[in-house]
């Protein structure tokens, strides 16, 4: 595929693009394994909410 | 399912758990379609290959804006409604809004450069854009300043719900004004003036960019849930560390 002489402009404008989707993503999953790490570790303290002490006890 | 039953925080993620994956396969099918088509547009008879910068910059110039339309609906489900989601499904909309915003305004300029010869210039299409960006911004460090989520929710709700008459401005920004950015010309009165070797690629893009949006803003609204419930169990932690 020829890009013509501004293919420069064209490959940086979809480079970056992809760099910002690809943190996007990296974002989401970062934080969702951090968040789940947290809770675990609350958890493993004894540390609960009443919902899920309420559905243990039933 | 009734809609309310959607309210409850441990259904929602019950729910978005089993639709997170199919609508993350959608979105890379759409991704790859969308790039075979892009690949085999033709060039522009005046602007060359560089119009392929088209079907980049334009879904997400539109994302930029329908962000905020969902952060709006959103804003008002906090306000008037008192929904529990409202204000975790504006605040994971936020980022991903600025992330769009951004990708439109340097994929706009890249675009400019060999085409206007000049990176920026201080339109208004192109100002009203970059409003937008530092009012997502805006948004992002309000939230991250109030430590109480249901307080920082009203206050964002409420500068949302400001900074929506930005929406029109950027829209209408083309025909008020003398601007260097050209006018609509997909969502116009008359229907679109672009040929469907563009219009197709483009609505593939489009197609493929709001599907990532979906599947990322279900991902960030399962996260800031989860990061609430870290955070009533920290403060459940510490109150029985001082009552101990």
């Amino acid at each position: 595929m020829d890009l013509g002489p501004y293919a420069a402009f064209i490959l940086a404008a979809y480079g970056i693009a992809a760099l910002v989707v690809a943190a996007l993503v990296a974002w989401v999953l970062i934080d969702n394994a951090a968040q789940r790490r947290m809770l675990r570790d609350l958890e493993a303290r004894g540390v609960s909410r009443r919902s899920d002490e309420r559905k243990a006890a039933s | 399912m009734p809609l309310i039953d959607l309210a409850n925080p441990t259904r929602f993620l019950n729910l978005s758990g089993k639709l997170l994956p199919w609508l993350a396969a959608a979105t890379a099918i759409a991704f790859a379609v969308g790039s075979v088509q892009v690949a085999g547009a033709p060039d522009d008879y005046q602007q060359g290959a560089t119009a392929k910068i088209m079907f980049v910059h334009v879904p997400n110039a539109w994302l930029a804006m329908f962000v905020w339309v969902v952060m709006s609906a959103a804003a008002l489900g906090t306000l008037v409604w008192r929904h529990p989601l409202a204000d975790v499904a504006a605040k994971a909309a936020a980022p991903l809004g600025a992330a769009f915003t951004f990708i439109a305004l340097v994929t706009g300029s890249l675009w400019g450069r060999p085409m206007w010869g000049t990176y920026w210039v201080w339109d208004a299409r192109l100002t009203s854009v970059l409003v937008l960006f530092l009012m997502y911004l805006g948004l992002i460090a309000l939230w991250r300043t109030v430590d109480d989520p249901s307080r920082a929710g009203r206050a964002a709700a409420i500068l949302t719900l400001v900074g929506a008459i930005n929406l029109p401005i950027i829209k209408f920004s083309v025909d008020w004004w003398n601007t260097l950015h050209q006018p609509a010309s997909v969502f116009r009165a008359g229907g679109p003036t672009m040929s469907a070797s563009f219009l197709v690629p483009l609505l593939v893009m489009a197609l493929a960019f709001t599907l990532l949006f979906l599947t990322l803003h279900l991902a960030a609204m399962r996260n800031e849930i989860l990061r609430r419930r870290v955070r009533t169990l920290q403060m459940m932690q510490a109150q029985s560390a001082v009552g101990a």
